[in-house]
C-alpha cells in the first residue's frame, strides 16, 4: 500500500505563541517549532499498516524552509522518504490555499491512503482532510480512533457525542486520526542516523503548477485584521484545608450564586 | 433583506440557538435542517424560513452530502452569511463548502458582527483575533457558549429541499452507530458548569466524586488528558488542547495541575475554582478561588455542604 502522511510543523503548544506584529500571521520564525503532535499518531499508524501489509510511507509537508527539521524527525520514526513543498510566496497562506498546494503535491504521489492528524495545534481548524477529499474526489474518514485495513477496504471507528460510529470506504481515501488511536514510537538511534540519508524531495510552487498569487497573503481567502493579548488571569483567594476546605469552597460558590 | 443560513446541529443544540440569535442581527434568518429537528424551537428563536433535507443519502455518508445540499442552497439564495456550529461536523461541512464555493472560512468564532468581523480566541486562550473572510461570503463556525440565546418568535415557512448528491459524496459509508450510555448531564461544551478531574483523582472508581459534585451543581463532567490516558474517564470528556474547549460560567478543577494544554480548553471560563494538594500548582494562578488540600476530603465535604443548603 502506498501511504502518504501529512505532517505539519507548528509552534510548540507548550511554549508562548504569538502572531507576527508586522503582518498578523502566525509567528513561525522565533517560536520553538515541532511536529504537530497529532501527526505523530498518523505516522505511527502508517508504519503499523506498512508493517502488516507492506508498501511505502512518504511524509508530505507544506511549510517554510525550517520545517526540514521536523521532516527529518518524522523520517527518524521510520517512513521511507519525504516531500517538502516550500516557497516564500506561501507565507501567510490560508487553509483553502494550503489545501490547494497539498492537493497538487498529492496529485503526483499516487497514494492509496493519505493519513493525517485530526487537527493542527496552531490553527485547530480541523478542515484540511475534508478540503483535500473535496479537491481530490476521494473519501474522507475523519477523527479515527481505530483504523482497520482489509485489502482496499478501510474501516474506522470514530467517537461522537452520542457514542461512536463505524465508517467504511475503499481506497484511495484520506483518514485523519485522533491521539487515542495508538502510541507513537520514539525514534531509535539507528532511525535517527538512517533519517539523515533518506530521500527528501523539495518542490516549489512552479513544480506543482500553482501560481504565487493563489497562495500566501496575496491569495488568502480570509485575513486577520488585528490581534491583542487577553489580559492574563490572576489568581484570587486561596485557602488551605484545615478541616473546613469543602465548606469554604461552597461558601464561595454561594457568594457567586452557583448554589 | 438577505437571508442568513444557519446550519442546524442535529437535535437543535444550544449553539444553534446562539447562532439564530447572532444571525438575527445580520439578516433574515433561515435554518437548514438535516433529518428531523425541533422546528418549534427554531421558530421561537427567530427562524423566518426552515429548509429541510432528509433521506438515507444525507444521513449515512458523513458530511459530504450535507455540504453539497448547503452549497446548492447558497448558490440559489445568495445569503449574506452561513453560520455553522464549531463542532466536528460543523467545521467539516464548512471545509467542503469553502472548496465548493472557492470561498474563505473562519472557525471557532466567539462573536460575529454585522460588518463581517469575527472574533476568535487562539493560542490556548491567550490571544484575541479579529478577522474577516476576504473572498466570497462569510462562512463562519460559532463556538458553543459564545452568547446568550434570546428568543424572538417568528412564524417560519418550511421548504423541503431536493437532495441530489453525486457518487463521490457517498464514498464514506456509515455502517453502524453505537449509542453509549448517556446520563442526564448537560453536554460538555454547552454546560454552564463543568467539574473536571485530573490525575489527582487517582482512579476510575474515584471519579464518582467528580460526578457527584457535578450532579449536585447540575453540571457536566470533564477530565484532563492525564486522567483520560490513565483510563479514569472516557476520551470524549477530555478538556484542553487536544480535547474539547469549554467556556462555562463555572469551571471546577479537581486534582489538575493546570498545564498549558489543559488551560487551552478552559481558560476563558467565567469563574475558575481549583482543589489541589500542591500549593504551587499552576492552576492556582488562574483560579478565582483555590483550596489547597486533598480532594478526597474536600470534595465529599463540599458535596455534603451543598446538600445541606438545598
Ligand atoms: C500536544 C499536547 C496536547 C495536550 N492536550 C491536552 C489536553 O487536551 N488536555 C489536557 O488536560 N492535557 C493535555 N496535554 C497534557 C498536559 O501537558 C498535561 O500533561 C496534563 O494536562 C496533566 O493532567 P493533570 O493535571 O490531570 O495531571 P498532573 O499534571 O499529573 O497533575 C495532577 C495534579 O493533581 C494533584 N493531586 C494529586 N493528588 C491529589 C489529591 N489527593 N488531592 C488534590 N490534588 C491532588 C497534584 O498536586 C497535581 O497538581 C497535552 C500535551 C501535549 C504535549
Ligand atoms: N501545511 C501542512 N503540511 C502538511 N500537512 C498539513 C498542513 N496543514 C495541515 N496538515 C495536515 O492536516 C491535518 C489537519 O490540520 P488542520 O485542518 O489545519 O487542523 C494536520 O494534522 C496535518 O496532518
Amino acid at each position: 500500500m502506498n501511504i502518504v502522511v501529512l505532517v505539519k510543523q507548528v509552534p510548540d503548544s507548550g511554549a508562548e505563541r504569538t502572531l507576527s506584529a508586522s503582518d498578523n500571521t502566525v509567528e513561525r520564525g522565533s517560536a520553538s517549532n515541532v511536529i504537530n503532535e497529532m501527526d505523530e499518531y498518523a505516522i505511527e499508524e502508517a508504519l503499523k499498516i506498512k508493517e502488516a501489509h507492506g508498501g511505502e510511507v512518504t511524509v508530505l509537508t507544506v511549510g517554510p524552509a525550517g520545517a526540514t527539521d521536523s521532516i527529518r524527525k518524522a523520517l527518524s520514526m521510520g517512513p521511507d522518504k519525504a516531500v517538502h513543498v516550500q516557497d516564500d510566496a506561501m507565507h501567510g497562506s490560508c487553509a483553502v490555499a494550503t489545501s490547494k498546494v497539498l492537493a497538487a503535491a498529492l496529485g503526483r504521489l499516487n497514494a492509496d491512503l493519505i493519513l493525517c492528524g485530526a487537527e493542527s495545534t496552531d490553527g485547530r481548524v480541523q478542515v484540511i482532510p475534508h478540503m483535500l477529499a473535496e479537491r481530490l474526489g476521494v473519501a474522507a474518514l475523519t477523527g479515527a480512533r481505530k483504523l482497520t485495513v482489509d485489502g482496499a477496504q478501510l474501516t474506522i471507528e470514530r467517537q461522537t457525542d452520542e457514542g461512536y460510529e463505524v465508517v467504511t470506504a475503499a481506497t484511495p481515501a484520506i483518514v485523519s486520526v485522533w491521539d487515542t488511536i495508538n502510541e507513537p514510537r520514539y525514534p531509535s538511534f539507528k532511525g535517527i542516523m538512517a533519517a539523515k540519508k533518506k530521500p527528501l524531495e523539495s518542490l516549489s510552487l512552479g513544480d506543482l503548477g500553482v501560481s504565487a498569487d493563489e497562495v500566501g497573503t496575496a491569495g488568502a481567502t480570509s485575513a486577520v485584521l488585528e490581534f491583542s493579548k487577553r489580559p492574563a488571569r490572576t489568581g484570587g483567594a486561596k485557602v488551605t484545608d484545615e478541616g473546613t476546605g469543602g465548606e469554604q469552597l461552597v461558601a464561595y460558590l454561594a457568594t457567586e450564586k452557583f448554589v | 433583506m438577505a437571508e442568513v443560513l444557519v446550519v442546524v446541529e442535529s437535535g437543535v443544540k444550544k449553539v444553534t440557538l446562539e447562532m439564530l440569535t447572532i444571525a438575527r442581527g445580520l439578516g433574515s434568518v433561515s435554518a437548514v435542517v438535516f433529518g428531523d429537528a425541533d422546528t418549534d424551537k427554531l421558530a421561537e428563536f427567530g427562524a423566518e424560513k426552515i429548509y429541510t433535507a432528509s433521506g438515507d443519502d444525507v444521513a449515512n455518508h458523513l458530511v459530504a452530502p450535507k455540504a453539497t445540499v448547503v452549497a446548492e442552497l447558497v448558490k440559489r439564495v445568495q445569503p449574506a452569511a452561513v453560520l455553522l456550529g464549531s463542532t466536528q461536523e460543523g467545521k467539516e461541512i464548512a471545509a467542503r463548502l469553502a472548496i465548493k464555493l472557492d470561498n474563505g472560512l473562519l472557525t471557532d468564532a466567539v462573536d460575529f458582527a454585522a460588518d463581517g468581523t469575527a472574533t476568535q480566541v487562539v493560542f490556548a486562550g491567550s490571544t484575541i483575533v479579529k478577522s474577516k473572510v476576504t473572498k466570497g461570503l462569510p462562512i463562519v463556525t460559532i463556538r458553543p457558549n459564545s452568547t446568550t440565546p434570546v428568543a424572538a418568535p417568528a412564524t417560519p415557512s418550511v421548504e423541503e429541499l431536493t437532495v441530489a448528491v453525486s457518487d463521490t459524496d457517498k464514498l464514506a459509508k456509515v455502517v453502524e452507530r453505537v449509542a453509549e450510555q448517556k446520563g442526564s448531564r448537560p453536554e460538555l461544551t454547552e454546560a454552564g458548569i463543568v467539574v473536571s478531574g485530573g490525575r489527582g483523582v487517582a482512579s476510575a472508581d474515584n471519579f464518582k466524586l467528580v460526578e457527584e459534585l457535578a450532579d449536585l451543581l447540575g453540571g457536566a463532567v470533564g477530565a484532563s488528558r492525564a486522567a483520560v490516558d490513565s483510563g479514569y474517564y472516557p476520551h470524549q470528556f477530555q478538556v484542553g488542547q487536544t480535547g474539547k474547549t469549554v467556556s462555562p460560567q463555572l469551571y471546577i478543577a479537581l486534582g489538575i495541575s493546570g498545564a498549558i494544554q489543559h488551560r487551552a480548553g478552559m481558560q476563558t471560563s467565567k469563574t475558575i475554582v481549583a482543589v489541589n494538594k500542591d500549593a504551587e500548582a499552576p492552576i492556582f494562578e488562574l483560579a478565582d478561588f483555590g483550596v489547597v488540600g486533598d480532594l478526597n476530603k474536600v470534595v465529599p465535604q463540599a458535596a455534603d455542604e451543598i446538600r445541606k443548603r438545598k
